[in-house]
């Protein structure tokens, strides 16, 4: 499993996962998990996702994403999940 | 399974409080290099830097992008180049060769330092030490990448008073070279006490005979992301501050270990250590002496700053060792004077003063480090700035170093602008007292009776 973590950081507005989840779904990367928080005013979204089935490379998924949330008014990320398990699991 | 507020925490760490990974280092020996003919051997060191550091840039970007960690700086360090050159140079200049081949490798590689153009002398000079030595001034001012430092003392060996003083001659001959600069020269050369075989930090990285054919060494950072933790618990306890500290340079130094590792791999070379550093950079919210403040100091320099630095000092050291498997180089907190804001406004504002500096060194990780100073200081002067420092390390069996730019044409009150991460600097009142006398006798300092442990 190739295990990766995806937040949507921005203003909330319609669509918002409909338009993330549909860019995974044609790319084969399966949500694992989502969650969401409101901090600040602002939209916090967490996707944990497998991208052992996609095709495509991790650097070109990415750009991808910040790509996508460029057009929607969000700041998309997707870093490998081992930073925040590191930093945070003994 | 992580959860959506570490995974908030860590992203605001590195997007709000400036955590990054200060530096990759790569260690390459140049020992199999050595040869008589100067040409050859210049060859053999451009073809091993270019081909062994070949992805080192490549790779830290791409780890860079994966994990969303900035990487900001790529270096490499190489052997002692006395070492290297002692069969091939009989001259200065035949060094200064060596030196310029460092830097065309490091700008072929992307780089933005290489580190080694060093001599370790800690108890005498060879003549190559020397001839090295006597090269800086030029080879510091006819390259763009190259760092230089001095071994001068260790706890086991003494002072050698001699090199101390013709580094003081050396230092102040490098402001001259680069004096249409601000002295930046001097920006990139530094002499040291018990100096590590393993550290990844510019100036000083070199990579000593008692390492592998190559290694990867990593710098962490983070003082911002200290000074955030303590303010969330403003006022509290000595407790909860030590608890604090220790567990923000765990998560700190637990994300160098990923790297480091991620970089090890990656490039085929093996790990070496982590530097457990928090090291400012010129960034508002990077600062060593905004921490001291959180802490409840006026300004960095007042009354309890030595305390306040031992401790913080110490807890990164206790909170980053359980987070790498092994830790080594200069590990601790960074005191910089060009590169920290908040040092840059305490003495402006008139709260640090050299001698208070240089009683903070006896419990940082290095020592007196970007301290500008007048361009009048007198060599000799410098040299005992130089001998205090090496003495302070000697007596405490710690690294201690000294990175000191007589600004040439400069003088107190006056401000020097170095750029990019070395910074600012306003320069800092000298003690006007001479010390020839003492600096001029020949020879040795012993090592201390309590280096005697066989």
């Amino acid at each position: 499993m190739k295990k990766t973590i995806i937040t949507v950081v921005g203003k909330d507005s319609v669509g918002i996962i409909a338009k993330v989840c549909t860019y995974l779904a044609e790319n084969k990367v399966n949500v694992l998990d989502i969650s969401q928080t409101i901090t600040g005013g602002f939209f916090n979204m967490m996707m944990i996702a497998d991208l052992s089935e996609s095709r495509k490379e991790f650097m070109d998924i990415s750009d991808d994403l910040t790509e996508l949330g460029e057009s929607i008014g969000c700041v998309i990320k997707m870093q490998r999940e081992e930073i925040f398990a590191k930093m945070h699991r003994l | 399974m992580v959860n959506i507020h570490e995974v908030l925490e860590t992203n605001e760490m590195i997007e709000k409080e400036n955590l990054d990974v200060r530096t990759i280092t790569l260690g390459i020996s140049l020992l199999d290099c050595a040869d008589n003919n100067l040409d050859r051997l210049n060859e053999k060191i451009y073809e091993k830097i270019t081909t062994k550091a070949a992805k080192l840039v490549e790779t830290g970007k791409d780890i860079e992008k994966e994990f969303g960690i900035p990487i900001v700086n790529k270096r490499i360090s190489v052997t002692p180049v006395s070492l290297v050159g002692a069969s091939a140079c009989k001259t200065s200049d035949d060094f200064v060769t060596i030196a310029k081949t460092l830097d065309e490798a490091a700008k072929k590689v992307g780089v933005n330092f290489i580190g080694g153009y060093s001599a370790l002398v800690s108890k005498g000079m060879t003549k190559a030490d020397e001839n090295l030595i006597r090269s800086i001034p030029k080879a510091l001012s006819e390259t763009e990448m190259v760092c230089s430092s001095v071994n001068l003392g260790s706890t086991k060996t003494g002072l050698d008073m001699d090199a101390i003083r013709l580094m003081g001659e050396v230092v102040h001959e490098t402001a001259e070279f680069t004096k249409d600069r601000d002295s930046i020269g001097c920006a990139k050369l530094v002499v040291f006490c018990n100096a590590p075989d393993d550290n990844p930090f510019m100036a000083g990285a070199f990579h000593g005979v008692t390492e592998a054919d190559a290694i990867i060494n990593v710098g962490v950072s983070g003082p911002g992301v200290v000074k955030r933790a303590l303010e969330k618990i403003h006022g509290e306890d000595f407790e909860v501050l030590c608890e604090t500290i220790k567990k923000t340079a765990f998560k700190i130094t637990r994300v160098g270990q990923l790297v480091a590792k991620e970089a090890s791999e990656r490039l085929g070379i093996p790990f070496g250590i982590i530097d457990l550093s928090l090291a400012p950079t010129p960034a508002v919210g990077d600062s060593i002496a905004d921490i001291f403040e959180e802490m409840g100091l006026e300004r960095a320099g007042a009354p309890g700053t030595t305390a306040a630095l031992a401790l913080l000092n110490d807890q990164v050291k206790k909170g980053g060792v359980m987070a790498s498997s092994y830790v080594g180089g200069l590990s601790g907190a960074f005191i910089p004077v060009s590169e920290d804001q908040g040092m840059i406004r305490a003495v402006n504002d008139g709260a640090l003063t050299l001698e208070k500096l240089e009683a903070m060194t006896c419990v940082c990780s290095v020592g007196l480090d970007m301290v500008a100073v007048p361009g009048d200081t007198k060599p000799s002067t410098i040299a005992g700035i130089i001998a205090d420092e090496m003495a302070i390390g000697m007596v405490n069996q710690k690294t201690t170093a000294v990175r000191i730019i007589p600004v040439i044409g400069k003088s107190v009150g006056d401000t020097v602008e170095f750029g990019g991460l070395l910074g600012y600097a306003p320069v800092m009142n000298v003690n006007k007292f001479g010390c020839e006398g003492f600096i001029n006798r020949k020879g040795r300092i012993p090592a201390p009776i309590h280096s005697f442990k066989n």
